[in-house]
């Protein structure tokens, strides 16, 4: 049978469709610039905040150090893994800053940088990387979800936290992290849209760091940039150059504004890039160029803040030295005491499954409880 | 409080009921998931719920399992006690890794800073004719997972006591209900419902001295009818429901089959690595020398659930239990 022959072949092939079925809204505002935001060696710069971005100096300084003392502990032993940050500490930090006290960061397994800049003991960030507990905080005290290590997952996390807090009229902002691999996970697009749909006030911060391990985003999506997927949610994207501290502070402070004052969500692309390996496990030789990472080195995060500061005046010699010795001195700290063997309880194996123990679990305690104390003997 | 007489009501209105009563007397409780809004779910278990506690508590959300339940972690995170409701068993499998990654560990992962009190209602089980992805027993999924609590009712009165317990929970609960007894009815008062054991109690359905029948959810029905057509044989069948997977009162069982000497598990999900061969083997270490016979299990098949026009092959059924029984005339 061929196509002419079909019953009600002749019939036009496109009806008029009725009124109600057109676009909810214009898609071009929502549309991402085709450029990444930047600020520093703009004339934008000229505004910038002198304050701010001393501090902003001496956290972006402070955590490219946390980050080489993480990953000298791992080559010590002391960390069982390290995901490094070495590259994208503008946009870790950024993250962690434009947050208020009352909202809430969820971070990926790879965020522990923006978990301490927002205040939490480095020690206490790094417990699930050390391996002697999960998490090592109260979420709640310090409002920052647990490090999440399955990709994407705590996005819908943020999305109900946001939505919950607007139902009980909190001005909460929930921010939510995401690397550009996790962006291809059915968890983001559930998070998104729901989030949309609820006009929930998140934030979401992918920070596009080049791989997913080992595959480039070129394999990992066919978007023209990842900000572009916002649109079809319903959503602003922004496109930001993730190495400009103060573009990442002007767009993630603009977009938890909107979502503070009952604007939305929005989706933010920091386009950044991962310096070192994925973690130390990794041999990032195998997948890129030297020529590639030497590129990136001339975009560092660091040394674009601190020659904007510097040639503006807002920075000298001796600024740059006590965000040094603050570093050294946090790193010191940070050394000794992840030198210290942490204390472990074995008991602890069964004291957070259930509220209420079960018979199995106060049977297989027991057994435990005696096996520990014949070891003891 | 006006004491309204006991008259027949179903197992869904009970299972309503406990969700208004729980709205009413908590306002951290929210109900969500997909068409449980204005339809009042495909079951109409959540009918009416919307016009009485408004869209924030009731909310229609995208059809989407996974945003269903991670957004329902959050919002745990943040207080509040939402009710999930998953429309179908199979349905459920996309959100399994927001079940098996964040609910059922955020408690042990925060060192019990963080438990969620979430309960996700799974209508499960077969015997009601549906299409494939309608009837699966994945009751074996969720027991296999530390950290969930797992219990499935199969009288009116439970449907309504333990979805009530569930709710007040401070752990997640899987509450699993039976779809093909939505419709079975008992004699029961809305206003004032009776008091049932809370979760991690098996029940004692009918007492008996020659074998114990030990089941749950849907084939509680099927077992009892059983008993009644044992007599004829000269068994006077006891029947156990556990009521509650996970925890799993042993303790019950273990008395009924020290008593009885003999013992045959009855369930809908297969019975390779299903609930039946936890019950069995506990059962084999704490009675070995009460038992007369091997513990037996009747179980669905190990088979991807069939097609409508088959599962009457499939399900256990009376002659099945019948033949278990008879198989336990074990001598030597």
């Amino acid at each position: 049978m061929t196509v002419q022959e079909l019953p009600g072949a002749g019939a036009p092939h496109r009806v008029t469709p009725p009124p109600a079925w057109r676009p909810r809204m214009e898609a071009a505002p929502l549309l991402p610039d085709p450029e990444p935001y930047r600020v520093l060696g703009t004339p934008a710069a000229e505004e910038l905040d002198p304050a701010l971005m001393r501090r902003y100096y001496a956290e972006l300084v402070r955590g490219r150090r946390y980050n080489a003392q993480a990953t000298a502990l791992t080559r010590q032993g002391r960390l069982a893994v390290y995901p490094s940050t070495v590259g994208q500490e503008a946009a870790e930090i950024a993250a962690a800053l434009v947050l208020e006290e009352q909202d809430w960061l969820f971070p990926s397994y790879r965020d522990t940088l923006a978990a301490v800049a927002r205040g939490l003991d480095p020690v206490q960030a790094l417990t699930l990387l050390r391996g002697d507990w999960h998490t090592g905080y109260d979420p709640r005290e310090h409002r920052i979800a647990p490090l999440c290590t399955p990709l994407a997952t705590q996005l819908p996390h943020a999305v109900g936290l946001a939505h919950a807090a607007r139902l009980r009229g909190d001005a909460v902002v929930a921010l939510a992290m995401v690397g550009d691999g996790g962006t291809s996970e059915g968890d983001f697009h559930e998070a998104l849209n729901f989030a949309a749909v609820w006009q929930a006030p998140v934030v979401f911060l992918v920070q596009n760091n080049g791989f997913a391990i080992s595959v480039p985003l070129a394999k990992q999506t066919a978007a023209p940039t990842l900000a572009h997927k916002a649109v079809g949610y319903g959503m602003p994207g922004r496109l930001v150059d993730g190495n400009d501290v103060a573009a990442m502070h002007e767009v993630l402070t603009e977009a938890v504004k909107r979502a503070r004052t009952g604007g939305g969500p929005t989706l933010i692309e920091a386009v950044t890039y991962r310096m070192e390996a994925h973690t130390n496990a990794d041999d990032a030789t195998r997948y890129r160029t030297d020529a590639e990472v030497e590129a990136w080195k001339a975009h560092d995060p660091v040394q674009l803040l601190e020659r904007e500061l510097t040639a503006r005046g807002i920075l000298d010699e001796e600024g740059i030295r006590e965000a040094r010795d603050a570093a050294e001195a946090m790193a010191a700290d940070l050394r000794e005491r992840m030198n210290a063997d942490p204390v472990t309880d074995p008991m602890d194996l069964f004291a957070h499954v259930y509220a209420e123990q079960t018979g199995r679990l106060r049977e297989q305690a027991a057994m435990l409880r005696a096996e520990l104390e014949a070891e003891g003997e | 409080m006006t004491t309204v007489a006991a008259k027949p009501a179903t197992m869904a209105q009970a299972l309503t009921r406990a969700m208004r009563d729980a709205m009413a007397e908590d306002p951290t409780v929210h109900v969500m998931g997909e068409d449980v809004g204005a339809l009042g779910g495909v079951f109409r278990i959540t009918d009416g719920l919307v016009k009485e506690f408004g869209e924030d508590r009731v909310t229609d959300t995208p059809l989407a399992e996974a945003g269903i339940l991670g957004t329902a972690v959050g919002m745990a995170m943040y207080g509040l006690r939402p009710v999930v409701e998953m429309q179908f068993d199979a349905f459920a499998y996309p959100a399994f890794e927001q079940l098996l990654s964040h609910v059922a560990k955020m408690r042990n992962r925060t060192r019990g800073k963080m438990p969620l009190p979430i309960t996700i209602r799974v209508p499960y089980g077969g015997g009601i004719g549906g299409v494939e992805h309608h009837c699966d027993s994945s009751e074996a999924y969720y027991t296999a997972t530390p950290g969930l609590t797992v219990v499935t009712p199969a009288t009116v009165e439970d449907a309504y006591g333990l979805l009530r317990e569930s709710i007040a929970s401070d752990d997640p609960v899987v509450f699993l209900e039976p779809k093909r007894l939505y419709w079975s009815k008992s004699q029961w008062s809305p206003e004032a419902p009776a008091a049932v054991p809370g979760i991690g109690k098996a029940l004692v359905r009918r007492a008996g001295t020659s074998a114990t029948l030990i089941t749950y959810g849907p084939s509680l029905p099927v077992c009892l009818e059983a008993a009644e057509a044992a007599r004829e044989e000269g068994w006077d069948l006891e029947v156990v429901d556990l009521r509650s997977l996970v925890p799993f009162d042993e303790e019950t069982v273990v008395a009924s089959v020290r008593r009885t000497g003999r013992a045959v598990v009855v369930h809908e999900a297969g019975g390779f690595g299903g609930p039946g061969a936890e019950v069995a083997a506990r059962v084999s270490e704490r009675c070995f020398h009460h038992l007369e016979a091997p513990v037996l299990r009747v179980t669905g098949f190990d088979i991807p659930y069939p097609p409508p026009m088959l599962e009457k092959h499939h399900l256990p059924g009376v002659e099945r239990i019948l033949d278990a029984v008879a198989r336990l005339q074990w001598e030597n």
